[in-house]
């Protein structure tokens, strides 16, 4: 093994610079592609492994389904073909088939948008969840965004005082922060703002009584998801803080700032041009990985203030062995992200003209 | 403080150098000390000028005894053990309280924790292993293997976290405190992974690993006592990282019912203490807050290692030790 490996080192490093030939073979595609493929590639290995996941677990979802159905009196009277349909009709797989059509079966059916039905609610996947998406979607933008912005203001805030007192209390409780899990964060919110001081309601995400898109309606919504967006705000507070501070202190010790200070340049202009711009480039990878902690949290957030989302979904599933609902939430979950991760590294070039090709974690 | 085995790295390549590749020459004895002056000892001497690792390590050392010796001291707890539901640092009896059923949760928190740091340290040492053996050899090798484990990489770290586990933990229901700990860093592993190997392809472009290829030192040799000692420090660090995402993921899934009950642990605890809706009221509020510190006490010694380390990895911090250390003067309190 280790005598194969040499070769091909050997070969590359003849070349002179280190692995030249074989990375531009690799790289012929163009990056942008090469991007996009990968993201659909990662899609397809996740519903693949949905499929292995209900088709081949022994006593797993599939045999848990076929119980189900056959129901509390297993006298074995249903005929296996009728059985047999219907587990087709919930779960897009029909076990008569050999294992490859099966597969082949299952993965059109989920690419066609076809997720298959839940036992649970006795509605097609798909449309649950697509009903839940943009609830989703709504409060984990909006928390995104917020993060974003205030750990860029707080980080440069204390990079700008650093070592001043402000600078060394923001840390410690950026530390305390990070050391917090978000969802006890989120379990507080609810002790006291929803249960001590009744602030806010504790679970649902409108108030069913009201008329959709009426000023009423908006505000119901927006009080709502007040309390999970805030502790979803939470989850990337500290940290990010800390990086942006990381890179404004860098920054700051460049000597194209000394210049312009020298030019006599407004300390307002240093500050957003020079120091800001600069800073923030770093954070757009931060961005990234927070796409999917965000989504991450989602799921747990969700299911503290039962707030009916994709992330509540997938516990409802896990709860009531809907495995379908299950794997539907997973898989909707995955190309949510994905998405939005292929977005931010394809608009990373249009911030930052120095990243034509790169992956990510050159820049971080 | 002075070791003879203490010689830098580059006297080191020097040396390797002029006599060859002879591993016989070195008895084991002797690896195991150079290697335990150089990755633990002295990086320890450096980390231990920081206050923040020395109180860390203090945190992360009372959660080792409370894990080993903790058990053997605090009676195991049982239901009817004290009064119902009652509040923290009322009696001696229960400092800490009791839940619902009479079970003392000072007992239960010490008994819950070598489950936690089996959990714990199976998963980090998972994730930091899969890690630095993807990303070596695919920083190293480049080409083909490098472009297989990249985009392996990839894709693991595409795939949310979260609803990964959820799903898998889900459908194999682990009971295995060390298995559950895996299974939690299922991805976590991919990012490091990236991270090091972006460190490995800047790193074999130094000299002394040129030197080492020249000689044609076999590949385990470059990646053992070349590129790995670099990396050292920054796996260090990321080994707590690790644990930390170890504790909170565990945590969220029994909290949220979604990991199978086995023994009690923190996330249990804190389970049941929402099932008897103690979120709502704020007279049971100590119910959910004993965990809560718990975990965040053995989370803030996690970073403060973490932060301390990052000086060891810091290679300015490191040569102002090495010339202390040349001088043989005392470490200079920075």
């Amino acid at each position: 093994m280790w005598g194969f490996l040499t070769t091909i080192t050997s070969l590359e490093f003849k070349g002179g610079k280190a692995f030249k030939p074989e990375e531009e073979h690799y790289l012929c595609m163009h990056w942008t592609v090469k991007r996009i493929f990968q993201a659909v590639f990662t899609v397809y290995v996740v519903v693949t492994l949905s499929f292995a996941l209900i088709r081949l677990m022994p006593g797993g979802p599939m045999d848990y389904l076929r119980a189900t159905l056959l129901g509390p009196d297993q006298t074995g009277t249903v005929d296996r073909e009728r059985l047999n349909r219907q587990i087709e009709l919930y779960m897009n797989i029909n076990p008569d088939q050999p294992l490859w059509e099966q597969y082949v079966q299952y993965m059109s059916s989920v690419f066609t948008g076809d997720f298959g039905q839940s036992i649970w609610f006795n509605r097609p996947v798909a449309e649950i969840l697509l009903e839940a998406l943009p609830w989703t979607v709504f409060v984990m933008g909006i928390a995104l965004l917020l993060t974003f912005a205030i750990n860029i203001a707080l980080g440069a805030i204390m990079a700008y005082k650093e070592g001043s007192r402000f600078d060394i209390s923001m840390t410690f409780l950026s530390i305390i922060s990070t050391s917090i899990p978000f969802y006890v964060g989120a379990i507080l919110f609810l002790l006291f703002f929803s249960f001590t001081w009744e602030l806010f309601p504790p679970g649902s995400r409108v108030n069913a009584r009201l008329d959709p898109w009426t000023f009423e309606w908006i505000m119901s919504v927006l009080h709502h998801a007040t309390l999970p967006i805030l502790s979803s705000v939470l989850i990337g507070l500290g940290s990010g803080a800390l990086i942006m501070r990381g890179n404004s202190i860098q920054v700051l010790g460049k000597d194209y700032l000394r210049v312009g200070r020298l030019r006599g340049l407004p300390e307002g202009r240093l500050a957003l041009r020079y120091v800001g711009r600069n800073a923030v480039l770093p954070m757009y990878t931060s961005l990234m990985i927070a796409i999917g902690n965000v989504f991450g949290g989602a799921v747990v957030l969700e299911e503290i203030f039962t707030y009916p989302g994709v992330g509540y979904y997938l516990f409802v599933a896990v709860e009531a062995r809907d495995y379908m609902l299950l794997m539907g939430a997973f898989i909707l979950i995955t190309v949510a992200v994905v998405v939005c991760l292929v977005v931010a590294d394809l608009t990373y070039g249009l911030i930052d003209p120095r990243a034509k090709g790169g992956g990510y974690d050159e820049h971080a | 403080m002075s070791t003879p085995e203490a010689t830098s790295e580059q006297d080191e390549t020097l040396e390797s150098l002029f006599e060859g590749y002879t591993p016989e020459e070195q008895t084991l004895l002797d690896k195991i000390q150079t290697f335990l002056y150089e990755s633990v000892y002295s990086p320890f001497l450096i980390m231990w000028v920081d206050w923040r690792t020395r109180v860390g390590l203090m945190i992360l050392l009372g959660f080792v005894l409370m894990g080993t010796v903790g058990p053997r001291v605090v009676e195991r707890t049982y239901v009817n053990h004290g009064p119902y539901t009652q509040p923290w640092f009322q009696s001696m009896d229960h400092p800490l309280g009791t839940d619902r059923i009479g079970h003392d949760i000072l007992s239960l928190t010490v008994h819950a924790t070598p489950a936690m740091l089996e959990m714990v340290a199976g998963g980090a040492i998972f994730a930091v292993v899969v890690a630095t053996l993807v990303g070596t050899v695919s920083g190293y090798t480049g080409g083909k293997i490098d472009f297989v484990l990249t985009t392996f990489t990839d894709i693991a770290l595409n795939i949310p976290g979260l609803p990964l586990i959820i799903v898998l933990a889900a459908i194999f229901e682990p009971e295995r405190a060390f298995l559950v700990g895996i299974l939690l860093t299922i991805n976590a592993w991919a990012g490091l992974a990236r991270a090091i190997r972006s460190q490995v392809l800047t790193i074999r472009q130094e000299a002394y690993v040129e030197a080492s290829f020249t000689l044609d030192m076999p590949l385990s040799y470059i990646v053992r006592r070349d590129i790995l000692p670099n990396l050292m420090p920054y796996i260090l660090m990321n080994l707590m990282e690790m644990a930390r995402h170890v504790i909170f993921a565990s945590v969220a899934l029994y909290f949220l019912g979604i990991l199978p009950f086995t023994t009690h642990n923190w996330g249990i605890m804190l389970n049941e203490a929402y099932q008897h809706q103690a979120h709502t009221r704020l007279d049971l509020f100590y119910w959910m807050a004993v965990p809560i510190i718990v975990i965040g006490l053995i989370s803030v010694g996690l970073i403060l290692v973490a932060q301390g380390m990052d000086r060891v990895f810091n290679p300015r911090v490191r040569a102002r030790f090495d010339q202390s250390k040349e001088t043989s003067t005392e470490v200079d309190n920075v």
